[in-house]
């Protein structure tokens, strides 16, 4: 960047491309290490993902013999069995509703409230900022939570998966960073035109935002996506049920769903062409897909979500 | 904020005061419902470590249980499940703090790859498994792993194993196999971290070196590494005060009978003995012991950091 008067050659060395450098024995080498340290890096995380897919679509009694890289055979077999089997159909709505309506609601909760913290008029701003924020160093643990979530009447209650995460403090810091280095004075000509606290915040704050807004939401989504804990210790209801525990519960044959199909299989009413492994695949294909294909488009998102964490941190 | 309305005439500026007040109230009184939520939904909890200091039992009101002091946090000491709890818990922190360097290495090579799309790649595909959750990291382990997983599958194809291996099922290894699955979901997203703060050091110092003559790895032991050294430092004594923390859903997920007794640490513990056993009083005491010493920990290092480096982690 600066501007030095520097010698022909040595301009020339500074503008060439990077690529174009000299190549001498040792870096070679180190090139080669490390191409090869990451391709098999790669190798090691994408394998697994790939071995659930060309499983799932496998004819099921010729995977049993063994899959390593191709598909054995193919049948679509396991997926038409697994989206007949009984309350997967109610977890997948379930899981896209939480994953929908809790995100609404974090980006929501966490958006306004930034949005008035910003506000130099709320009396005991800063108090009430702390207030939400120390939030994220402490944590009852785990019966006091659970006797309070109970005592609330969230038990087997579909809020218990939406309301106690609709405001985090750590997006709350993101979003008031965020509006703080928005000019002012698009919110003072809309506070002229006579518009309230809420049309301004509706009307400009939020559509401003949206690059933080959106940053949150991917966050929030694949959180509610992913949770289950909440699911797995207060909700009996099989009509709740998240994708994420009806796959565990299969995974560890104590559901009544795998004992079914293992029944069902045994006594020959699923005709012998389908294992409880491919099932199971199948499952961890239908929970883990979503993610996969989305998470590519919004990897951008994540990683600026936590630069600006770490900025801030 | 307000710097135009110093300059006002007095009338004018009380108008806006009083204008002020009123804006002031209407702020305050849409931010209640979310000081409630705050509230109900992390303090509230907090009142929950009363049951800590009395016999309770689900159904009967608390003010009909025995009082009983400090007797739950007494016990602790004599109870003989704690120090193995204890050790699994220390064991497995200490295991992943010792992994700690491996996502700043990672950061390095791939801050060393000079193609672009597979600089890209590789960040895309190491990050992927920070997404997903426990449970699909264990169905895609069990995949892996179980005696008729892949694993095992291509050993005995290729005559390398005689009788599969269950990984997942091995008391001796397991701590090694749990904290290989943490490091394989984390590497990629602890590892961004870095990069930001690789790809944030001045080129020149690169530029400089290479004049004098500096190779590759030169550059990387006197540039980067000490570059980053103060991101891994506060990554370090973070990781160190959540020394108790060792995480509950990958435990209770990978969690089965060959290897439960080396895998249950203090969360799980507390957890199995609140809804498991049904003690909640003593699961109250010790869930409460742990999150009490964690904060004081937290507290520490952030002293110890602040007084050493300058400044705090929080």
């Amino acid at each position: 960047m600066n501007t030095h008067t520097a010698s022909r050659p040595a301009a020339a060395e500074k503008t060439a491309p990077r690529r174009k450098r000299r190549i001498d024995g040792k870096d070679l080498i180190f090139n080669a290490i490390n191409y090869i340290v990451l391709s098999l890096l790669i190798v090691v995380t994408i394998y697994p993902f790939y071995y659930i897919f060309i499983y799932s679509i496998s004819d099921s009694i010729e995977a049993q013999k063994g899959v390593t890289f191709w598909p054995a055979g193919f049948s679509l077999e396991a997926y038409r069995t697994t989206a007949s089997l009984p309350g997967i159909i109610d977890a997948a709505v379930v899981t896209l509703s939480r994953t929908v309506i809790g995100t609404v609601i974090t980006v929501f909760c966490c958006a306004f409230f930034a949005y008035l913290i910003t506000k130099e008029e709320l009396p005991f701003r800063k108090t009430i900022y702390r207030f939400v924020l120390i939030t994220m160093y402490f944590n009852a643990g785990f019966i006091p939570w659970y006797l309070t979530m109970k005592t609330y009447g969230l038990q087997n209650n579909f809020l218990l998966y939406v309301l106690p995460s609709a405001l985090v403090g750590f997006n709350v810091i993101l979003i008031k960073t965020f509006i703080e280095q928005l000019p002012a004075s698009l919110e003072e000509s809309a506070k002229i035109d006579g518009a309230g606290y809420f049309r301004i915040f509706a009307s400009v704050i939020f559509p401003l935002s949206m690059p933080i807004i959106a940053t949150i939401a991917v966050f929030a989504a694949v959180g509610q996506w992913n949770t289950w804990f909440d699911n797995y210790f207060l909700v009996e209801n099989p009509k709740l049920q998240t994708l994420q525990l009806v796959l565990y519960n299969f995974l560890n044959q104590s559901s009544n769903l795998s004992n079914m199909t293992t029944e069902q299989l045994n006594r020959g009413d699923l005709v012998r062409t389908l294992t409880p492994q491919s099932i199971r695949m199948t499952i961890t294909m239908l929970v883990t897909l979503p993610i996969v294909l989305v998470y590519p488009l919004l990897q951008r998102y994540f990683v600026k979500g936590i630069m600006m964490g770490a900025v801030k941190g | 904020m307000d710097m135009t309305s110093t300059g006002a005439a007095g009338p004018k500026r009380r108008l806006k005061s009083v204008h002020r007040r009123k804006d002031g109230y209407k702020l305050l009184l849409a931010a209640l419902p979310f000081v409630a939520i705050a509230f109900a939904f992390s303090y509230v909890p907090l009142f929950g470590w009363i049951y800590a200091f009395f016999n309770y039992h689900p159904g009967i009101p608390l003010a009909k249980t025995e009082f009983v002091g400090l007797a739950h946090f007494k016990d602790m000491f004599s109870d003989a499940r704690m120090g193995p709890v204890l050790v699994n818990t220390l064991a497995l922190s200490a295991l992943s703090i010792l992994t700690a360097p491996i996502p700043m290495l990672f950061a390095i090579m791939v801050s060393e790859v000079r193609s672009g799309w597979f600089k890209r790649l590789v960040q895309t595909v190491s990050t992927l498994p920070h997404y997903i959750s426990w449970i699909i990291v264990y169905a895609l382990a069990f995949s892996m792993f179980s005696t008729e997983g892949a694993v095992n599958t291509m050993l005995i194809k290729t005559g390398l194993g005689g009788t599969p291996v269950d990984v997942l099922g091995n008391y001796d290894r397991v701590w090694t196999v749990q904290t290989l699955l943490l490091l394989w979901k984390s590497v990629g997203w602890s590892a961004i971290i870095y990069l930001a703060a690789i790809v944030s050091i001045d080129g020149e110092q690169y530029d400089a070196a290479k004049v004098d003559g500096a190779g590759r790895r030169r550059t990387i032991w006197h540039i980067t590494l000490p570059s980053i050294m103060p991101t891994f430092i506060v990554l370090l004594l973070l990781s160190i005060s959540n020394l108790l923390s060792a995480g509950f859903e990958q435990y209770l997920v990978f969690s089965n009978v060959m290897v439960a007794d080396r895998i249950e640490v203090l969360d799980l513990y507390v957890y199995r003995l609140g809804l498991v056993t049904g003690d909640y009083s003593y699961s109250t005491a010790v869930g409460m012991f742990k999150s009490v010493i964690s904060i004081a920990m937290l507290f520490t290092v952030n002293l110890l950091s602040k007084k050493f480096r300058g400044q705090g982690i929080v």
